[in-house]
């Protein structure tokens, strides 16, 4: 625990230089504490622990409405929580301010589950977003960055085309190019494979995997998908009543004797 | 009596809401403005799309106020024996009233419903939080450029509602008793002072300041989905002319106040 203590100081002395410094440390990609979150009288997080380790890939499971989705805002600032901290790489983010959270915020990639694609925008400007923003490359290498991540996500043939022609799957893999522009060191993924066919969904889960081998980040995944839970993630974090009911590999999970999560299970078998 | 006390106390409850919501927004913007990086392409894109996309309804629509204007005020001022009025009659009613107030309520509904349609859309499909997550400002990439595009566009636009009415005033008028435009002009102008011409097309920066933060605001609050996005696009257009109508009323007495 010392070294992240001692992080946390530098962080709050140095402001966002620390980050850089944090990223270099042995420091956990992620940790969450004590985080609650409620809308109205709706408690949805009640005191959710949470850690994942850089390079790790962690699947949340639960049930529709149990806040799988807001614990991602939260993580990546779109929200903030009532209480509890957040740490990305060593940094208590919950405090920060805007510019601060924006430096956070390109060490990190989301998947939003209806990819977000600006729909004013071609594929190729989509995926140029983040690079015409943040980098100062040219715009020949821009170009040439937005190919290599369309590329791996099979879609270098659509440049030019508009979200609106494209179908479900191939709008997350675009969200996919755009989310791994600036080679996030934390990629969110929130129902990556919801609503997409059987086979399409498998696509996107070995894309997945794939980029996780190349790029090494540590990943949030955010899935109804059991199947899908099961080979990209190396651990699973089973949502329930607003806390960690379970977390474990998949056979952890299997061999529980927790009712909920046999019941949650079953449907898998 | 109580139910209409209640109702008049809920009412005023939400106008206040609203408003401290919209104070709030404001200084969102406010705060994002002042820092790196200024947003200056999009700022030019938000300037075409503003201004040169809302030309030439402006244009016709000043256009249509210089014909009306001469063929209404033509007969009064005939009944009155001060036809020779007329060519002051129109440059002077185009300049101060109804060429500033035309342009503001024509880009209320063209820019203000565009605004609200577009950024509520944004909102209801998480493009916003996709742009806040990947470390961009949306108070200062999506609103801000907006808002100033806006203010920087309606007094151009005013001074072509303008330049469109007279021209076009001219052209009714010469129909019926033949003047050269020279002369039109001479006799619209006497009398007139730079103020008298400055003051009013310069307000109209007020009426884009209202417009563009209205509908920015509309457009970024929106929740619900597609009726949301509809219901976003109607307020920004509602309010938006319903608050350039007010300030016109409040700026014309500033202006009397401080610039006759």
């Amino acid at each position: 625990m010392m070294p992240e203590q001692d992080l946390l100081l530098a962080a709050e002395e140095s402001g966002a230089t620390a980050i850089e410094s944090a990223g270099k440390t042995d420091a956990p990609a992620l940790v969450l504490r004590g985080i609650h979150k409620s809308f109205g009288s709706q408690v949805v997080l009640n005191g959710i622990d949470l850690t994942v380790a850089s390079g790790e890939t962690l699947a949340v499971l639960g049930r529709s409405g149990t806040g799988k989705s807001v614990l991602l805002k939260l993580i990546i600032g779109l929200q903030k929580p009532d209480s509890g901290s957040i740490h990305i790489h060593g940094q208590e983010i919950t405090g920060l301010d805007i510019d601060a959270l924006n430096e956070i915020r390109k060490k990190m990639g989301f998947l939003f589950q209806h990819a977000a694609l600006y729909d004013s925008l071609t594929v190729e400007q989509n995926v140029a977003f983040p690079l015409k923003r943040h980098t100062k490359m040219t715009a020949s290498q821009q170009r040439d960055r937005v190919k290599e991540l369309l590329a791996a996500v099979g879609m270098e043939r659509d440049l030019e085309k508009m979200p609106a022609d494209l179908s479900g799957g191939m709008q997350k893999r675009v969200g996919l190019a755009r989310a791994l522009a600036l080679e996030p060191a934390i990629l969110l993924l929130d129902e990556p494979t919801a609503g997409l066919d059987p086979i399409t969904s498998d696509e996107i889960d070995a894309l997945i995997l794939k980029l996780q081998e190349e790029h090494d980040m540590a990943s949030i995944v955010v899935t109804h998908d059991l199947h899908s839970a099961k080979s990209i993630a190396d651990r699973i974090a089973l949502l329930h009543e607003g806390n960690v009911l379970i977390e474990g590999s998949f056979n952890d999970l299997a061999k529980s004797g927790d009712e909920f999560v046999s019941e949650f299970l079953k449907r898998d078998s | 009596m109580r139910s209409t006390l209640t109702s008049v106390w809920s009412l005023t409850n939400r106008f206040l809401e609203w408003f401290g919501n919209l104070g709030f927004f404001a200084w969102q913007v406010l705060r994002a403005a002042v820092r790196r990086p200024f947003e200056g392409r999009e700022l030019i894109r938000q300037l075409d799309e503003i201004g040169s996309r809302s030309f030439p309804l402006v244009a016709l629509a000043g256009a249509a106020i210089g014909a009306v204007l001469a063929l209404e005020s033509r007969a009064s001022l005939v009944q009155f024996g001060a036809k020779a009025m007329l060519p002051a009659a129109i440059v002077f009613s185009i300049i101060h009233e109804t060429g500033p107030v035309v342009t503001g309520l024509i880009v209320s509904g063209r820019v203000g419903a565009g605004i609200g349609a577009e950024l509520g859309a944004m909102k209801v499909t998480e493009q916003i939080d996709a742009m806040e997550a990947s470390g961009v400002n949306p108070y200062k990439f999506l609103a801000f450029t907006r808002i100033v595009a806006c203010i920087l566009m309606l007094p151009l636009l005013t001074l072509s509602a303008d330049f469109f009415g007279v021209v076009v005033g001219w052209i009714a008028n010469t129909l019926v008793e033949p003047i050269s435009f020279q002369k039109f002009i001479h006799q619209g102008l006497a009398g007139t002072s730079f103020n008298d011409f400055l003051a009013p097309t310069l307000r109209t920066a007020v009426f884009g300041l209202i417009i563009g933060m209205i509908a920015c605001f509309q457009g970024m609050r929106t929740r619900g989905g597609t009726a949301g996005v509809g219901l976003s696009a109607t307020s920004s257009v509602v309010l938006s002319s319903l608050f350039v109508i007010l300030a016109d009323v409040i700026l014309v007495k500033f202006i009397l106040v401080f610039f006759s």
